[in-house]
Order: structure tokens, then sequence, then C-alpha cells
């Protein structure tokens, strides 16, 4: 039997591809492109091969970025996963404070990236910063110019504020679609407060905490404007995060082959992990 | 098991109830017998889960008192009353099995696990889920998950009571047979105090021994299901139980006889009624339809399987009239009343009739 073909079908999808291939396809394609040459200005261009992957995967400086990274962004989810959700277990579910509390934490989210850097760059200045003033009269030494433990903490602190509350609008979000007869079925069934949070609202948040974690997780890996600003990868190379040390060699010393051998690298690393996360996570929910 | 008391109970969802219809439970004043089996029935918003869940605990009374076998228990919690409920829709553990499911109101309540074991395999067998104990529970159908919910309702041997607030909705209607036999048969052989909340008359006459019929917040009678049939003590009563429902007529009283309209209808008694709304009420089932007494014009014959229903024109009046499957309606029909199934009602309310 003969099939129907009918094309037009392409023609109507080919505004999108259009749009992706601008937005996305190929400004990847020309970072490809220049990950395989190497240039000395004047737009004169040399084939370079994969010299320069075999290069970065050589460098320590891309491995300690990168253990770095996955640090930072492990810190920052356990803080900001449970914290999350706990802030949201204790958000009040109906009355006025439901608006107030839904606005108090939605502001972090609405503050530009590099104002948020800036504004904890200033606060935790010893010299005239609120935070860095006083717990150094409080007699502890605070400087996250010069050590790196401070310059650590100060940017960690300064992503939980700015991201917990993702987290909590998540898992608020989960939480008040649970309805009222599972707690009362719970009280019946003689529930503890713990079980009722294992066995009702940890699985009805699971989806949303997926979403949570998985954002999280790819925002922390890619983290540069915040740090850039409070720390500029500082002291010495302690806060050097991976999209920091590509600006670096990019712009900095515009290494242009190696930071595009880097950016995709990077990408593929971000995909992968993702992935990762999202098979584990969504497998876990099948099995169940 | 307990004799439960509910003792002038009053409730309102409003922060500050002035009048009587901020009420959602205007004033029950009632007594559940230890092991009797009650179905509270009524329309949807008249007050029966929310009675159901002043019982529970789950809501607290804005006045009135409850007690549990004579023990003033309005201040406890739901978990120290010790009650089973079952609710309309399935509740169900998502991430345990079926046997955890109905194991976790025991393991909550520290029972040994040999016990819990033998109660969840029992609770299991008699809802029929035995073979789905290792299922996850996420993944059943709604009516398997419903019998989840009503096996946890009835895992725990112990309880004061247990209630059941439209727990067959989702369940189809052979298997709500099945389950509401399952639980009669419970009934009898454990003596559980039950209620069983319900808008459907079928579940609520088949299931219980007393059905509690309730109208606006209050309760409007209490009987057996033969005597709601035949005595309804409110009009309410008479539409609501009974399919299709009383014939209510609006007549005047003249000593033994009704007037309706031109026809005079001889009562079997004195009715003691000084209202100005007087009516009377026939169940169409003492409706005789035939070549004698009051003309009426039909309007439309409903045969419904083992009986008609003859819709008819009596007065300026609707009135229906159950005949067998087998009768005719004549050429020219009248209808009777068999004095047997005459009330008389004053402002809605049952008056007796003296000799």
């Amino acid at each position: 039997m003969d099939k129907t073909w009918n094309n037009k079908a392409w023609f109507l999808v080919l505004p999108v591809l259009v749009l992706v291939a601008f937005s996305a396809v190929i400004p990847l394609m020309t970072v490809v492109n220049y990950s395989v040459q190497d240039t000395f200005g004047n737009n004169v261009f040399f084939w370079a091969g994969t010299e320069w992957f075999e290069e970065l995967l050589h460098s320590d400086r891309f491995w300690e970025a990168m253990v770095r990274n996955l640090i930072f962004s492990f810190i920052i989810l356990a803080i900001e996963v449970p914290l999350g959700i706990f802030i949201a277990l204790n958000m009040p579910k109906k009355g006025w404070g439901v608006p107030v509390c839904l606005v108090l934490m939605a502001l972090p989210l609405l503050v530009p990236w590099n104002v948020v850097g800036t504004i904890w760059q200033v606060f935790g200045r010893n010299d005239i910063g609120l935070l860095g003033y006083y717990i150094n009269a409080l007699g502890i030494d605070y400087n996250y110019v010069q050590d790196p433990f401070d310059a650590w903490v100060t940017v960690i602190v300064m992503d939980v504020w700015h991201w917990t509350s993702l987290v909590v609008l998540l898992c608020y979000a989960g939480l008040v679609s649970i309805p009222d007869a599972f707690y009362q079925a719970a009280k019946i069934d003689g529930a503890s407060r713990w079980a009722v949070f294992r066995y009702i609202q940890l699985p009805k948040m699971q989806r949303v905490l997926l979403i949570a974690v998985l954002l999280r997780f790819m925002d922390s890996f890619m983290i540069y404007t915040e740090p850039f600003v409070v720390t500029g990868g500082g002291p010495g190379n302690s806060t050097t995060f991976l999209s920091i040390d590509l600006v670096k060699t990019a712009l900095g010393q515009f290494d242009l082959g190696p930071a595009a051998a880097m950016s995709l690298v990077y990408f593929l690393i971000i995909l992968l992990l993702s992935w990762v996360f999202y098979t584990v996570m969504t497998n876990y929910d099948a099995e169940r | 098991m307990a004799r439960i008391d509910v003792n002038h109970i009053r409730h309102s969802y409003l922060p500050n109830p002035r009048k009587d219809s901020d009420f959602a439970l205007k004033e029950v004043h009632h007594t559940f017998e230890d092991g009797g089996a009650y179905a509270l029935l009524g329309p949807s918003g008249c007050g029966k889960t929310t009675l159901l869940n002043i019982i529970s605990g789950l809501l607290h009374p804005s006045h009135g008192q409850l007690l549990f076998n004579g023990r003033d228990i309005t201040n406890l919690s739901t978990q120290e009353r010790n009650i089973a409920q079952v609710f309309q829709f399935p509740v169900i553990y998502d991430t345990m099995t079926v046997y955890e499911n109905l194991a976790f109101p025991l393991r909550n309540r520290r029972v040994p696990e040999a016990d819990v074991d033998r109660k969840v395999r029992e609770t299991l067998d008699m809802i029929d889920l035995a073979s789905l104990a290792k299922k996850k529970a996420r993944g059943l159908t709604a009516d398997q998950k419903q019998k989840i919910s009503l096996g946890r309702g009835l895992v725990r041997s112990d309880v004061n009571a247990i209630l059941f607030d439209e727990p067959l909705t989702v369940i189809d209607p052979h298997m709500k047979w099945v389950l509401r036999s399952q639980l009669k048969h419970l009934h009898r052989r454990f003596g559980y105090t039950m209620v069983y909340v319900t808008h459907d008359q079928t579940e609520a006459l088949t299931f219980a021994d007393r059905v509690v019929v309730m109208y606006d917040g209050e309760i409007v009678q209490i009987g057996t299901p033969a005597e709601l049939f035949e005595r309804p003590r409110h009009t309410f009563v008479g539409y609501f139980i009974g399919s299709p429902g009383m014939n209510v007529l609006p007549v005047a009283l003249e000593g033994r006889t009704a007037k309706l309209g031109a026809q005079r209808i001889e009562l079997p008694g004195v009715p003691k009624a000084e209202a100005s709304a007087v009516e009377l009420g026939i169940r169409p089932e003492y409706v005789r339809l035939g070549r004698e007494g009051m003309a009426v014009q039909v309007s439309k014959i409903e045969d419904v399987g083992r009986h008609k229903v003859v819709r008819a024109n009596l007065e300026g009046k609707e009135i229906a009239a159950v005949i067998g499957e087998d009768d005719e309606v004549p050429a020219e029909p009248k209808v009777r009343f068999d004095p047997a199934g005459i009330n008389i009602y004053a402002d809605s309310w049952r008056v007796e009739m003296g000799a």
C-alpha cells in the first residue's frame, strides 16, 4: 500500500528550526570551530585538531576548578534543600501570613545577580560592611579578601541567601497541593509528626524536589557573577570556579581555542550530570 | 467499643456565629449505642460529615460535649480517642506497599509485630487484596486504593468506633454491594460501633439498624428503615427516602376528613394539628390506581423494571403512584389513598392522629 507522503509538515516546523539554529546550534558550532583551531589574531586560523582538548584534560588548573565547583555545588545543595524543606514546612498555609511569606521569599530571587554580588561584597567588608565589621568586633578574625576559608563561607552564605527561596517556593507549592484528607487520615492512623513528613509530605514533594535539585545543581555548577563580584575568584584561585576560569582564559588571556575546548567539555559535563541526576531520581520514582 | 453520646453539640465554621443559619450543625443531641450500626443519611451540605469529624476529633465543636462510655472526651485529640475513620476518597501512603499501608496504624501504636502480621493478613483477606500485599500502593486503581483505606479503618480491633464517610463513592456498583455486606458481616461478628455517612438511601437502609436522617444541620428522624418508610417524621424524610419520594399535598382539615380542592379524603383518625400549613403525605406505594376514587389525569408512565411509576395530576398537584409491572392504567383513571399510608404534617412535622 502506498503511504501518503506529505512534506508540508517540514515547512511548518521550519520557523522553530531557524530559531533554534540561530539561538543555539550556530553559536555552538562556532565554539566547536574555535576549539579545533589556533589563532594569533587578525582572523588567521591554523588547524589544531584535538590539541586543546588534550591540553585541557591534562591541565591541573582545569581539574582544580572542577573539583572546587563540585564541592561548592555539593555544599549548597546539602544546605539549601533541607533548609528549603524546613522553611516550606513551617510557612503558614492560610491567612495573611501567606502573601507576606511568599513576597519575602521571592525578594532575593528578584535581585539581579551582580547586585547580589555587590550587596555581599560590601556587606562582608571588614572596614565598612555591617557583617564583616561586627564579626570582627566579636573577636572573630574574618576577612574574605585574604582568607580562602572566609571567602568560601561568604560565597556559600551568599548563595544560600540568594537561592534557598527557590527551593522553599517549589516545596511550598508541593505541600499546599496535599489534600486535607491525608493529614486527617494520618491523625486517625496515629502517625507521628515525623511519619507525616516521611510518608505524606516528602513523597508528595518528590517531583518538585527533583526540579529544585536539578535547577540548583545546574545553576551552582555554572555560577559566575556573584563570586566573581565578591572575590574575583580569589584569594589566589581559591574561589575560581569553572566559569570564572573559563572567562579568564577566553577574555583575560584571549586564548580562544583552549577556551572553546573548555566550554564544550563544560557543556558536556553539565549535560551528563543533569542526565544522571534525572535518571537516578525518575528511576527511583518508577521503582516505588 | 463504646457508647457515644453527642451532647447538645453545635458547630459553626465561622469565628463568631450569631444567627442559626451560621451553624453547620444546629443542635445535635443523640446517643449512638455501643455496638450499633448507624447510618447518617442526608443531602450534601446537611452536616453529616461535620458531625462525623466532630466524633473523630478532627473538628472541635463550637458548643456541646462528646462522651465515650460516659467519659467526656470533647477535648481529647483524634489519636487519644482511638477511632477509625474511612474517608470518601482514597487516602493511601504512596511509598508503602499495600501490606505496609494496613500495618501503618498498628505500627504507629506499637502493636507487637506478630499481631500486626496476623491482623493485616486477616484484613487483606477480608478486602480481597491478599494477592497485592507486596505491591506498591500507588500503582493501584481507585477502587483498590479505596479498599486499602477501608482496610486501614478495619485493621484495628480495639477502636472505640469505626466511622465511614461515604466510603463507597468511588467503588463500582457490584463491588459496593459486596463490601457493604462485608461491613455488615463484620459488624455482626465483632460488634463494632459503626457510623456510616451517606447520601444514598439504599446504602443507608441496607447497612444500618438505625438510620439517622439529617437535614439542614439537624437530625430530623432516627429510626429503623421501616419506620422511616412508613412514618416519616418530617416531610423531608418523606421526599428523601423512597423512590419516588412521598407525595406531599397541601390540605385543609375538617375533623376526620382532609380537603384537597374539591376532593374529600377520609383519614384514619383525627389529626391534632393547629398549624396553618397542613399537608397530607402518602407514599406512591399506598396510592391505589383504579376505577374508583378521585379522578386524575395521567401525564407519564415510567417503567422501572420491577414496577411502574405513574405520574398523574390530582386537583392541579403532581402525584406519583406505584403499580405492578403487569397492571394496566384504566381509561378513566381514579386514585384512592390507602388509609394505612396516610400521614398528616403540620408545618412539615408529622402529627399524631387520635381515634
